[in-house]
């Protein structure tokens, strides 16, 4: 009882053993904190890693790809069997997108091009939930939806065909105002659009994209560079009404500069009715992030939804050659991994396959540069990995099969590292405190030398003495501990608030949304981790206090008593 | 253990003493005569040294001394003459280099440290110069901290009640019922000492030893204090044994020992 008693008062009357355990309080506050936004992180980057890369993927080295795309997904279905969920073909390709922003100029980024088949691609990955208008996160769509996109967010601005529609408006009106004689020209330009037809049928012919690159008589007029359709404005009066606002076939859209595209019922491509093969962009790519001068957060956008881009990269021939087309911005990509978000773009997996040349027009197939598997949840990927590495060899197919771990391998480990090395710091610290407490204790006992002898004197042994400490020691540790838990998780809950606080007040960004693409710090409060911390916290406050214990209890009662 | 130089003066006098003495020493030890009555506590042929750094300092040179059950028995002696040594020894706080110390006819001195621990808390109850209580328990807690040692939570928890009755009787016997929940910094020195005797007295013990109880007191409370211990004496037949330098106070006990340099000096009945 007096030990329970007496360490009890000592813990409400010795405040200097209470400043030796704000140390571990601190320790344990910054262990939770640190536990929790790590975990956080990896968690998120787990779920948009996972859900970018699916389960595993089947990517074949060669330029051309796979050559039969039909065979190959038949033959990974019959060797993964029931636990295949979902399997998709791709294919990716690096490009170059040329985003024309005004003044005729334009922004080139190196982009990661991937077509994606838009049935299937969703069910493979965690494709959709990243998009920006919520139909397409139902199901994708490579046609540009009328508006809508991006709902409940205010600063990204009005975007699809009401956007499409009033870009050409406006430019029609630069246009005009510049050229009063529009009537003289349509005539003119209905001449170019025939030429134009005819560079176009040269192309097909060479694949030569810098022939019809350079037209020689196309008035590029200035002001209209953003607008690639210079001269279309110019047939405003021969669209009929009532061609429905779609994409029209792919051979009718390819040549940007001042062609009149006509497809096979005769309509003209019109930008304010008609779009180019749709391309869903990572957002990073067509915009910019930065800070205005009230230090907020800005995206700049150079394109949205109803935009056209041009997209440029090799195709799959054996002496590769750039290849070039126009395409509609119908949708972007919003990931929120910033090496994603900057890099990626999806078309249409037939688009890219016709374009690049990945097809045996004789038989018919298809070939894709990678199949992307979903397997059923729970299903041991590993397995199911090296089953498929056991099928397709790799001295007979160039292929990589790599689980999405595999893929991300080293950045999961180096977050996994990260966090065990805080950990490790951390408990340092708090292993410092612990010599803290050491201190402390050796110093409480020797001024509670007399008492030690007083209570041997009145009968108490020396195990009982050494409980007192030990138990001084475990209550001080469990006081540190359950404070620094209670900050660690007061700090983790406005840890936002406290970034915000901490931003106004040092005018720096504590956590950069232009570096990291998270609007909000994320955490994660794992019960099982805080345990841990705190049972570790008391567990280094107990033996720090064994030594001190163990003195006291070694204490002579004579000699203890007469120590004054 | 403790390598404090404060709190030895009496050892260090006692170092002085025997130093200068030592060619005179002629290793001789009283020859004293067994008393018929058996001792309730009794110490035969006690020696007793400390380790000053590589002096041995002798205090106790071969004691014999006993106390009968009921008796009321005063040690005197000059600074370092060894009586608080032992009483110490009696009181099983320490063990002698050589001799016994016998509870009856039960020989004490080497036993093992958890008897001696549980001899001290139910058979002798302490009173020191100091007083001695434990600055961050109450009066009434001090006066209780005995039973606190000697019974687990549980069956303290369980006898809670009627501990703490015992303890507000005992301190409203020795006149403190109003200071039960001060702290021993709140008290004067002789309310500090009664509630050491009321802690003394908590677990009914079969005597009282006494470490100079009056030597820090005015000498109005030392009046109160000695009379108290009369009372239990006379009252309750409390065996008692107590060390002080002042032959007057040393007096009023029935029986009285001198120490002189280790050694048993004189010993006389009533006023000496």
């Amino acid at each position: 009882m007096y030990k329970l008693l007496l360490s009890w008062r000592y813990l409400r009357t010795r405040y200097i053993a209470l400043a030796s355990i704000v140390s571990v309080t601190l320790g344990v506050a910054t262990l939770v904190v640190v536990n929790s936004v790590m975990s956080g992180f990896a968690h998120e980057m787990h779920a948009r890693l996972h859900g970018i890369l699916s389960d595993i993927v089947v990517e074949s080295y060669e330029t051309a790809g796979m050559p039969d795309a039909t065979w190959h997904m038949e033959k990974i279905r019959s060797i993964v069997g029931a636990d295949l969920e979902a399997i998709t073909a791709v294919v990716h390709v690096p490009a170059m997108v040329n985003i024309p922003v005004p003044n005729g100029r334009s922004v080139t980024r190196p982009i990661n091009l991937v077509g994606v088949d838009e049935k299937t691609y969703a069910q493979v990955c965690e494709f959709s939930p990243h998009l920006l208008h919520p139909e397409n996160r139902k199901q994708l769509s490579f046609l540009l939806r009328s508006g809508g996109y991006a709902p409940g967010r205010t600063a990204f601005p009005p975007s699809g065909w009401q956007h499409r529609r009033n870009r050409v408006r406006i430019e029609r009106d630069i246009q005009r105002h510049l050229q009063p004689s529009a009537a003289a020209e349509s005539k003119a330009g209905q001449e170019l659009a025939d030429a134009d037809t005819q560079r176009k049928i040269e192309r097909s012919a060479d694949f030569d994209p810098l022939s019809v690159a350079l037209p020689q008589s196309s008035p590029q007029l200035p002001g209209s560079g953003r607008f690639d359709q210079p001269l279309g404005q110019k047939n405003d009066d021969v669209v009929r009404d009532d061609v429905p606002a779609v994409q029209l076939a792919d051979s009718q859209v390819s040549d940007p500069f001042g062609n009149v595209p006509v497809n096979s019922n005769g309509a003209v491509f019109d930008p304010v009715k008609h779009q180019h093969t749709g391309v869903v962009l990572g957002i990073a790519i067509a915009s910019t992030r930065h800070r205005d001068a009230d230090g907020q957060v800005r995206d700049y956008y150079y394109c949205l939804p109803g935009d056209d881009v041009q997209i440029t990269f090799p195709n799959a021939s054996q002496k590769p050659t750039a290849v070039f087309d126009w395409f509609t911005v119908v949708d972007m990509y919003e990931s929120q991994m910033s090496e994603y978000d900057s890099t990626f773009a999806f078309v249409p997996l037939r688009k890219l396959q016709e374009m690049r040349g990945m097809f045996d027009p004789e038989q018919g197939i298809y070939g894709v540069s990678s199949i992307q598997l979903k397997v059923r949840e729970g299903a041991n990927l590993n397995a199911i990995r090296d089953k498929l590495r056991e099928q397709f060899p790799a001295t007979t197919y160039p292929y990589s099969i790599q689980t999405w771990r595999d893929l991300q391998g080293p950045l999961l480990a180096a977050v996994q590292l990260e966090t065990t090395i805080l950990n490790i710091l951390l408990f340092l610290i708090i292993a410092v405190a612990g010599f803290g407490i050491l201190a402390t204790f050796f110093m409480i006992v020797v001024e509670k030398t007399r008492d030690i002898g007083i209570l041997k004197a009145l009968g108490a042994p020396s195990g009982g003495v050494m409980s007192i400490f030990l138990n001084y020691g475990f209550a001080l540790g469990v006081v540190g501990a359950i404070a620094g838990m209670a900050l660690g998780l007061v700090f983790v809950t406005y840890i936002n608030e406290i970034a915000g606080f901490v931003e106004t007040l040092t005018g720096r960004e504590v956590f950069d949304p232009t570096v990291y693409y998270f609007q909000q710090i994320p955490v994660i409060t794992d019960v099982a981790t805080m345990l841990w911390v705190v049972c570790g916290a008391v567990l280094i406050a107990v033996l720090a206090s064994v030594l001190p214990a163990l003195r006291a209890a070694r204490l002579h009662p004579v000699e203890a008593l007469r120590h004054e | 253990m403790s390598s404090m130089p404060v709190g030895y003066e009496p050892l260090i006098a006692s170092a002085r003493q025997s130093s200068s003495q030592l060619t005179a020493f002629t290793g001789q030890t009283d020859e004293q005569q067994m008393p018929a009555r058996p001792y309730l506590l009794a110490a035969q042929n006690v020696t007793k040294s400390y380790q000053k750094g590589r002096l041995q300092i002798p205090v106790l040179k071969g004691v014999n001394f006993g106390v009968e059950p009921g008796e009321f028995v005063s040690i005197i002696g000059q600074s370092g003459s060894g009586k608080s040594t032992l009483l110490h020894l009696l009181g099983m706080l320490d063990v002698p280099d050589e001799g016994e110390i016998c509870l009856g006819l039960e020989r004490m001195d080497n036993v093992s440290a958890k008897r001696r621990d549980r001899f001290r808390n139910e058979q002798v109850g302490m009173i020191f110069q100091f007083y001695h209580l434990l600055p961050e328990l109450t009066t009434r807690e001090n006066v209780l901290a005995p039973l606190m040692i000697s019974q687990g939570v549980f069956s303290y928890l369980k006898h809670r009640r009627r501990n703490r009755e015992r303890a507000d009787q005992l301190l409203e016997v020795v006149g403190l019922s109003h200071r039960l929940t001060h702290r021993p910094h709140e008290l004067s020195g002789g309310e500090m000492q009664r509630t050491a005797v009321a802690r003394a007295l908590i677990t009914r013990p079969q005597m009282l030893l006494a470490d100079e109880p009056t030597g820090n007191l005015d000498s109005e409370n030392s009046a109160e204090i000695l009379q108290i211990l009369k009372d239990l004496n006379r009252d309750e037949q409390l065996t008692i044994v107590m060390v002080t330098h002042d032959r007057d106070i040393a007096k009023e006990a029935g029986r009285t020992v001198c120490l002189r340099e280790g050694l048993v000096d004189e010993v006389g009945h009533g006023n000496l």
